[in-house]
Parts: C-alpha cells; structure tokens; sequence
C-alpha cells in the first residue's frame, strides 16, 4: 500500500499549522517524522487518518483520492491506525476488550475470532498475564503497547504513530521503542512522529525534517543526521545535540 | 459526643412543643390515633399507586432522556433537525411548571375524545411527568457526555468506529457513570412528583388522603401520607449521598 500526500494545507482559525506538505510512503516503509513541537507532525498525521479536514491539497492512498468529500471516512480510518501520545484507551473496558471492539464492530470479526487474534498479539508483545486488567492497572508503558496492539488488531495496511513514548516515563520508554522495532522487522508499513532522535536515526528507512508546516528536508537517516543540507535542519539538530538528545 | 448532643437539643424541642399552648390542637388535627388507624389503610394502598407510577416513569425517564441527549450530541450538518428538535424539546418542556403540562395534557387530551387515544388520566398525567423529567434528565446526560475527553471520541474514530458506534460504545457508558449520582437526586425528588396527578383525580396516596379527610375534617391522613415518602425518600438520599461520596474517593483514588 502507497501513501502520498501532496500539497496538504491546514489552519485551525488564524494559525496556518501546514503550509503545503509532499509526503510520500512506500509500502513497508517506515517514515520518522522529526522537527520542533508546534512543527506540524501531529496535525499531519490527523489528516492523514481523516481525523482533521485539510483546506487543500490530497490524500492518495494507492489509485484512491481519500481526501475526497465522497468517500467513507469510516472506512478508510478502518484501513489505517493511530495511536496517540496520550495512549487513549477506553477506561471502561479491559485491555481484552479495548483490542476486541473495533474488529468485531468495524470489520463484523467473530468474537471468538477476534479475541484469539487479540490473545496472539498480547501474547507476541509480552502482555497476555494483563488480558483483563483494567487500563488504570497498567503502566503507561504498557498501556501505550496495549494502544499500539489495540491498532495492530485492525491489521491496518499503515500504522500512524504520534509521539508515541514522549508521555511515558524514561524507563519506560525502552519497551514501547522495542515493539516498534519488531513490527519494522514485520514488515509494517508505519509513520512516525517523534522526538527520539536516536531512534528515528536507527530504525528509520527515510527521514523526513518538518520546519514550519512544510517537509523542509527529507532522505536517509544517515545523509539527515549526517550531512544535512538546509540550515534549518541543521539549525534544529544542533539544538538537539546541545539539549543531549542526540 | 455528637450522639449526646443531638439527644439534648431534641428533647430540648420535644419538650417546648408538647408543652406549648398550641398542642393540644395540634395533636388533635395532625396526630390522631383513631383517624391514623382508620386511614392509613386506605392511604397505604393509594401509596403503592404512588411507587408503582414512580418505578414506571422512572424508566421511561431514564430511555427517553438518554435518546435525546444522544440526538443532541450528534454531530455534522445532516444531524441538524434532529438536534434542533430535541434543543426545542428540552426548552419548551423545561419552561413549564411541571403542574401545568399534568393538567394541559391530563385534562386536555382526553378532552379531544381523539379516537384510539386513550382518556386515562393516570396515563396522560405520568406522560407529562415523564417528558418534564425527560428535558432535565436529558441535559444532565449531556453534561456527561462532555465530560468524556474529546480524545476519547477521537481515539474511537480512529479505529473506524462510526459516530453512532462511538456515542454507543465510547462515550455514553462512560458518560453514564459520570452522572449516576446526579441521576440518583433525580430519582429522589421523582419519587415525591408522582403524586401530583392526584390533581388528575388519580386515586394514589395523597388523593386517598384529601379523600379521608374531606368527610372528616382531621388532617391525620396527610401526616400518613408524610410518613409513607418519608420512608422512602430519606433512604434514597442517604444511598445517593453514599454513592456520589464513594464515587469521590474512588476518582481520588485513581487519580493519586
């Protein structure tokens, strides 16, 4: 599956968050989205997953225009997932059935189906002893795996993930920066906003620096973190170095 | 100490009242041992009348409250006649004395002798009570339903849950356990409101005592009447009270 954005703009009242982004992602690819809070990554991932109305530009996802008034929303958000920093998930429901509910409801899964697939995933990631814990029980870092397996369950052809461990706690944020790196090895086509610099050097095929709602400078984690060419970029990796956070 | 204290300032009470010059009277209209016994039977049936229409309206209350807060809660331009008729509802309803929509539809619908509508008061009475508790019971789940996290809606979404899927599964179950103490209170003071339809001529507690006491003149049965609710009224707001303060700690709780 092939996602490409072009030329997606987006203001929310008087305040212009994304000024005309190019994006492409190639199947299986995995994209770390890096650049200052406040840079657009958030809100392009939102539009990515219809999550947010964009002011102009398109979304493609393969030969479909998904930014299209006519098509289903629900049914493309169905073929995509996002998790959130701040781990969302339902209070009211056990881990079991925070992983169970979209299938069943979303793509009519059999129960029993649904939660064997869901006992595999917490099994693979190491959580099946918290299958019916309550998500107030678990650890942020477990509660942000469990958000991510929770993603996985819709076996989406692209996996958005926004600054998925920049809640958690340093120790924590280890097992979550794991578990992405298992799915890379799976195959998983993601999309990552983070601040992990070390990471997005690390694990990711392609890099690409958001400056002030555009792709300023895009490639290799090796030519981005190494040889970068914009000044801005290299303006913002030097405060990352400075900060010790590369 | 709190138990001592409150033994010495009511018998404190006690003791100026059944001393003071108006109590003979007093005992004479309002705690007369021969009118209890010979109403309170009669009272105590009208009574059952009385939580029977409150356990059936409280019901109803709770359906039809829910699917107008839900109306209300949708969102996008296509949902906007439906949102706007339950915003009229809600108004309109809440802008009447509950007495006066019991007997604008008790009294008045029958009136029309409409054919296959029914002339019962008791039906036409607890209709209106139902829909006057429906509009605040509706704006009580809706301040629930904000205070669900817009994440929460968000996160749903994501996962390709449809709107309705969402309210259903997301964000009602949580807004409901938001407010049970709140909807608790509205139980409390529903229990007391059933009765207003004796206006209707509904043969429930406080008709059966008006009734008594239009051929006797002693005001006992009221007092019979009094003591029915009381019994179950007060345990009610004690249970709401413990509720809402164990739903307090538990928050605390999670929230350390």
């Amino acid at each position: 599956m092939k996602l490409r954005v072009r030329g997606v703009e987006k203001a929310f009242d008087d305040k212009q968050v994304l000024r005309g982004i190019d994006l492409d992602v190639e199947p299986h690819e995995v994209i770390c989205l890096i650049g200052a809070s406040g840079s657009g990554k958030s809100t392009l991932l939102k539009c990515i997953n219809l999550l947010v109305d964009i002011d102009a530009g398109e979304v493609w996802l393969d030969d479909l225009m998904i930014t299209s008034p006519r098509v289903d929303a629900d049914s493309i958000r169905s073929r995509m997932a996002i998790v959130f920093q701040a781990f969302n998930l339902f209070p009211h429901l056990s881990v079991l059935e925070n992983i169970t509910l979209a299938p069943q409801k979303v793509l009519d899964v059999p129960r029993s189906e649904a939660v064997a697939r869901a006992e595999d995933l917490l099994g693979r990631f190491g959580l099946s002893d918290k299958r019916d814990e309550y998500p107030e029980r678990l650890s942020g870092g477990e509660q942000q795996r469990v958000a991510i397996i929770r993603a996985l369950a819709m076996q989406p052809e692209v996996l958005l993930l926004d600054e998925v461990t920049s809640a958690l706690d340093p120790v924590l944020v280890g097992e979550v920066l794991s578990l992405l790196r298992d799915l890379k090895a799976q195959g998983m086509t993601m999309v990552i906003a983070t601040h992990e610099m070390g990471f997005a050097r690390e694990t990711a095929d392609r890099v690409a620096f958001l400056h002030d709602g555009t792709v300023a400078e895009q490639g290799p984690p090796a030519e981005i973190f190494g040889n970068p060419t914009r000044p801005e970029t290299q303006d913002f990796l030097r405060r990352i170095t400075d900060a010790g956070r590369l | 100490m709190a138990f001592v204290s409150t033994i010495v300032v009511l018998g404190a009470v006690l003791l100026v009242v059944l001393n003071s010059e108006a109590w003979p009277a007093v005992q004479r209209q309002f705690f007369n041992g021969f009118h209890f016994r010979q109403s309170f039977p009669l009272v105590l049936r009208g009574f059952w009348q009385d939580i029977w229409m409150f356990l059936v309206a409280e019901v109803a209350i709770l359906i039809l409250a829910l699917v107008v807060a839900v109306i209300r809660a949708l969102r996008g331009p296509a949902f906007f006649p439906l949102r706007l008729m339950a915003v009229t509802f809600i108004d309109i309803i809440r802008g009447i004395p509950m007495i006066l929509l019991i007997l604008l539809m008790g009294f008045g619908i029958p009136a029309l002798q409409l054919q296959g509508v029914t002339s019962s008061g008791l039906f036409w009475g607890l209709t209106a009570i139902v829909l006057g508790y429906s509009a605040y019971t509706a704006e009580v789940y809706r301040a629930g339903i904000d205070s669900v996290p817009e994440s929460q809606r968000m996160s749903a979404r994501s996962l390709g849950l449809s709107q309705m899927q969402t309210l259903r599964f997301v964000i009602v179950p949580q807004a409901v356990r938001n407010v049970i103490p709140a909807l608790l209170n509205g139980f409390v003071s529903l229990q007391k409101d059933v009765a207003l339809v004796f206006v209707l001529g509904v043969r429930e507690g406080v008709r059966e005592a008006q009734i008594y006491i239009g051929s006797t003149f002693n005001y006992t049965p009221y007092l019979a009447a009094t003591a029915l609710f009381l019994l179950v009224s007060i345990p009610l707001a004690r249970y709401a009270d413990w509720y809402t303060e164990r739903d307090r700690r538990r928050k605390q709780a999670m929230s350390t």
